[in-house]
Order: C-alpha cells, then structure tokens, then sequence
C-alpha cells in the first residue's frame, strides 16, 4: 500500500497540499464535485485516497457531496470535501446539519469572483461572512485561512483536528491563487506530525447520551455499527439525539453548539503578528491578502512608517479580544482583503471607535498589489 | 413486591418491541395513515432477514415517512430534505460493512431527492431504498407531489393537478435498480418478503409502498382511508415480472404490483475496489 504521508520536499500547488495534508490527517473519505478552481483537490484524492485504503465519490452535485461527507464520518470515517462559491452556497443546507448533528469534517472553500458564477478562474475572498452565517439559525463555526500551499498542508490537519475535537465541520477558506500557485512545501515525517480523533464513547452503551457534554463541551461520538443505537437528526433534539420541539430545547442544544466553541477561543484561536509591538499603525489581514500586507509592511517600515500586521490565521471565531486590546494603543486599523470589507465591518466592530478603520479592498479578480496598502499607510501617516 | 405490581402493570410486549424506541412512542402518524404498517412491514423484514442488528442503519429525510428513522432501534439518521440517499452512500462507502435501509416519502425521494435517487441507483449504490407514496406531501399539510395523480386536487392545486404523475418503478429501474418491487400498504407479507429480499441482495434495491395520506390528500379528494384500501383491495392486480414501462398508476386499468426487477449486477463498491484499487497489489 502507498504512503499516506509523503514525507518529502515538493514543489507543489496549494491544491494538491491541501490534498496531501488531509491524508497525512487521517482522511479516508472525499465526496466532491467539479469546480474551478478546487478540482484538483478532488482529482489529487481521487488518485491517493484507493492507494491508502480511502474512498474517493464524485457525485451528482455539491449537496451530494456535503450529505456522503457527513454518513462517512458517522460511519467512524474521517471525511471531507472541496468546492468554490457556487458550491459553497449548495454545501449550506448539510453543512447546517453537520452543525446541528456535530460532525466532523472539513470543507474546503478555494474562493472565486462571485456573486454566481462570477469570475471561476480567477481569485477572490468573498465568501468570508457567508463561511461565518450562509446556514440558517444562529451557530458558531470554525474557518482557517491558508497563505501559502506550505500553510494549506498545514492547515489541513489543524481543520482535521479541530474537527474531531470540537465536532463540527471546519471550513478552509483558501482562494484561486493559494489554490493554483507552486510552491515549495515541505512534507514533515509521520511522527511530527500530530492527529488527533474525535472522543470515543466509554462506558455503558444503554446510558449512552449522543450529545452529553465532555469536560471540554464536546460529546463521545461513536460510529454506526458500533451497537449504539445513535439516533441523529437535524431536528432540535436533546443530549439523548431525540427530537423534542421545545422552547427549552431549543435553548439548551443552541448553547452547547455555541458554548463548545466559544469556552475554548484560546485553543482555537490562531494569530500571526508582524512587527506590532511598536506599531502605530496595524493591519488586519489573512488568505493571499495576507501576503500583499506583509510586502506592504516590509516597503512602508523602510520608509519609516511603523506599522505592523496582524494576519488572521482563524478567521471564525473572529479573534475579538486581540484587536480590542490592539484598539487600546494603535492609532488606525487597514483591513486588507479581496471584497469591498466584510472582514473589515468585525474589525470596526471590536475596535469599537477607538481608532480609524479603512479598508483596501478589491471585488475580486486580481490579487490587491503592496503598493495600494503603502499608499493607504501614507495617507494616513 | 413492588416488582410484582411493576411486572403487573407494565404494557404487554409487542413482537417488535426490541427494534422500537419505545421511550419514542406514541409516534406522530395520524390515525389513518399507511407509513405504520409499511414501517412495521420493514421492521418485520429486519427481523427476519437474520442480518446482525448493529450493522443495519436507518436513513430518511424529510416528511412524514421521513420520521420512520426516529422510531427505530437502530442507529438511524434523520437528515435534511431529499438527502437521505447520498447521506446513505456515505455511511456505506465510509463503512461496508454497513447494512443501509433508507425508508423516505415520495416527495422527499423523488421530487427534492430525485436527482440523488436516479444516480444512486446508476451506481448500483448498495442499499435498500423504501419509498412510501400517499401522492402528496402529507407533512405539510397536503401540496401537490410528483406523485399526485392528474386532476387530483391538493392545497397547491385546488382546481386539480394540471402534471402527470412519475411511475416510480420504471424511474427506479431506468436509473439502474437491480431490484424493484410496489405494493400496497394490504400486501403486509410481500412488503415484508420484498424488503428482506432488499436487504439480503447486495445492490440498489428500491421498494414502492402505496398507502393513503387520509387526513391531506383523501380529505381534498373525497377519500377516507377506508376508501383507499377498498381500492387497494379491488383495483390492485399482481403481475411479478411485469415491465416497470408499463405499470404507471391507473385505477381504471388497475394498479399493478408485484417483483418488477431482480438481477444481478457488481455494485459500485466492487467495481470501485477492482478498478480503483487494482494498481495497489501491484
Ligand atoms: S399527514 Fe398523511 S401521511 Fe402524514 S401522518 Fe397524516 S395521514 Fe400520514
């Protein structure tokens, strides 16, 4: 049998890191459908996932492929998929029922143009807030980031683990540049690489609770077949799995799927800060973005500006008490991404009047060049 | 002594008790309504087909059949509307060992799932699909449904149904159905045999249950519960082997039912594991 983990040094595109990360995770299941330009991640799984004793299903469409992403995993399977906008939008309705019925798995968004068919070759991150609220109902979520195909590797196995963890689907917000460029990614060996698995369940199967909370809020899944007898429903149910319609019910099922996310910010949470100790001013960056941002930083700090750069390697949940505390003593926030600021609106959201925000933004179709961002600082200086 | 009186009062065990969740009982069916017996009906199949209880899961989506999932001992799964067979493949492909039964309504395999169920069955996806037709969505509250005979009237067609209903057999067996049975909710025993069939036969098996949505689609169309089984009872004729072309749903011609198809062909898991994975030995 092939390899699962390719330990090695390649010259690869994000897609196909992503591809690799997610074995190197552990995924054995991908159920996907074309499109562009995330169908290399489903062409790289359908190759590597036979040769490691996975499974790999084109289906008939995107709400198709979400729906075969969340049986395999509650057939004990961990599974993912990837898609673009016009995908994302289908993979709504079951990534809801991945929420409500706490599966985990991971959904890659490599981002185009949109609205609708918008720009498919070309990049763009404007699926950001529909990555945070495109299911219906009030719940929290988990999204990454990637800035490089070395990043996406990575990240990949993070999304995996915080999946199984939190048991939920993790989102991977890449884009049509991560996605398509080269670069050099470096495959670690097996044993620095760390996977984790969702809690199994211990104890008696007759008092068995599907959704009883662990000690960090999550609940033991087990797998069908395992003679649990799990019933599963994306109907408002209590820890027992079973549906009860109720005002209550309600209530206590929306705050345990909130509470697992929100009580553990700090492990969920990532940053990347750049030059900020000093900084007056900040940058508020993530994805491809983040790159021109970090030029920007590197042109405008030699001119003698002083600004820094937080890059949002988790995007949902939304670092919040970083930029408050950041609020405290920088003169002027930039928001940097590929549409007209939905990030940005958090952003102004937590620095709450305390300083200028602006916003170097784009519709989508091209990356946002260093020189835009330095101009802004200039402006502002 | 507290025992006794506990032994004494306790509700007289029903055959099928150990595959119900009875702490989910009473159910939400109307009084009336068939999906109880064609439920029961699949309970009996499970039963007698031997298969190792842990390994079959229940799957259905949404709509009054759809809560067939929620009374079933069994690890079942009650997903989102006319998602219940891809959410199937996945539990099957992650886990083949899986036994996966998914027992739905009309509407939610054929009109929102429709497209789910033809490429299953041109997979020879491996599972037992169990439709159960009442000719409209009865959930909520009585719409006209890919099934709802021509003229018929529903809340969503008050002065008839101007389309023309699917023959879901001939679907099933266009898409690739390797097994492909209807009857009606008075044919308890062949719905049993088919169903144990289904589940013994490895390949895209798709059973049609025909039985009356008394509250919603009788009361618009002059049809108590009774009625429909009378016409059950005198407009059915049994022709095994009959072609799935040719058995559209007639009263006038009477309704045809019976074993339409059973053949043999590789599933998509075999043909996956000598084509995809052939290389790996080598
Ligand atoms: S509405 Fe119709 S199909 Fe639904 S439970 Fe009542 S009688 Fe049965």
């Amino acid at each position: 049998m092939e390899k699962a983990i390719l330990t090695g040094k390649y010259y690869m595109t994000g897609d196909v890191a992503c591809a690799e990360g997610a074995l190197a995770a552990g995924c054995r299941f991908f159920g996907g459908y074309p499109i562009t330009p995330a169908t290399e991640i489903a062409e790289r799984m359908a190759v590597r996932l036979p040769e490691v004793g996975g499974t790999f299903i084109q289906m008939e469409d995107e709400i198709a492929a979400m729906a075969t992403v969340l049986g395999a995993s509650w057939a004990g399977v961990k599974s993912m998929t990837a898609t673009s906008g016009p995908g994302f939008s289908l993979m709504m309705e079951n990534i809801g029922l991945g929420i409500c019925t706490e599966t985990p798995c991971v959904v890659v968004n490599v981002q185009r143009g949109g609205p609708s068919t918008g720009l498919p070759t070309q990049s763009a991150q404007g699926d950001m807030m529909q990555a945070r609220w495109g299911s219906h109902g009030h719940y929290e979520i988990i999204a990454l980031a990637p800035s490089s195909p070395q990043e996406i590797f990575y990240q990949t196995i993070t999304a995996f683990n915080l999946s199984e963890t939190y048991r939920l689907p993790v989102l991977i917000m890449s884009d049509e540049i991560i996605g398509h460029m080269s670069e050099r990614v470096v495959i670690p060996d097996k044993k620095d690489i760390k996977t984790l698995c969702r809690p199994k369940p211990k104890g008696r199967k007759d008092r068995f609770k599907l959704y009883e909370p662990g000690p960090n809020g999550v609940a033991a899944m087990p797998a069908a077949g395992e003679g649990y007898n799990v019933h599963v429903t994306g109907l408002t149910h209590d820890e027992k799995g079973y549906p009860i319609l109720t005002v209550e019910t309600q209530m206590e099922m929306i705050t345990r799927l909130t509470a697992k996310i929100s009580k553990n910010l700090n492990d969920i949470i990532q940053t990347e800060p750049y030059f900020l100790d000093d900084a007056e001013m900040v940058l508020i960056s993530y994805g491809v973005s983040a790159r021109t941002s970090l030029a920007a930083v590197d042109i405008a700090r030699k001119q003698g500006i002083k600004v820094g750069l937080l890059r949002l390697i988790t995007v949902w949940p939304f670092p919040e008490e970083q930029i408050c505390e950041l609020a405290e003593r920088v003169k002027r926030f930039i928001t940097v991404e590929i549409n007209m600021g939905q990030i940005h609106r958090e952003v102004q959201r937590c620095v709450g009047g305390k300083a200028p925000v602006s916003l170097v933004g784009h519709p989508g179709g091209t990356i946002i060049p260093p020189d835009r961002v330095v101009e802004k600082l200039k402006e502002a200086f | 002594m507290a025992d006794k009186l506990r032994a004494a009062k306790k509700q007289p065990d029903h055959p099928l008790d150990d595959l119900l969740r009875r702490d989910r009982i009473p159910h939400i069916w109307c009084p009336g309504c068939g999906i109880g017996t064609a439920f029961s009906s699949c309970l009996n199949a499970i039963k007698s087909s031997g298969l190792e209880r842990k390994n079959v899961v229940m799957v259905s989506g949404i709509g009054c059949s759809g809560r067939a999932a929620g009374y079933v001992n069994l690890d079942s799964f009650h997903t989102t509307h006319g998602r219940a067979i891809p959410f199937a493949t996945g539990l099957k492909l992650g886990n083949p060992d899986l036994n996966v039964i998914v027992f739905s309504g009309d509407g939610d395999l054929f009109a929102i799932g429709g497209n789910h169920l033809i490429h299953a069955a041109r997979r020879n996806m491996d599972m037992t699909v169990i439709c159960v037709n009442n000719l409209n969505y009865g959930m909520t509250g009585g719409q006209v449904a890919a099934t709802t005979p021509n003229m018929a009237k529903t809340t969503t067609t008050p002065r008839g149904n101007p389309e023309t209903p699917f023959n879901l057999p001939h679907i099933a067996y266009a898409a690739g159905a390797t097994f492909v049975a209807r009857w009606t909710i008075l044919n308890t025993r062949e719905i049993t045999k088919s169903i144990e069939e289904a589940l013994l036969k490895k390949g895209f098996s798709f059973i049609e249950v025909l039985s009356p949505c008394p509250i919603n689609y009788g009361r618009r169309n002059k049809e108590s519960s009774q009625d429909t089984l009378k016409l059950y009872q005198e407009k059915t004729i049994i022709k095994n082997g009959a072609h799935p072309s040719e058995i559209d749903i007639d009263p006038e011609k009477g309704i045809i039912l019976g074993k339409f198809v059973d053949l043999q062909q590789p599933t998509y898991i075999e043909k996956y594991d000598k084509i995809c994975r052939s290389l790996m030995n080598h």
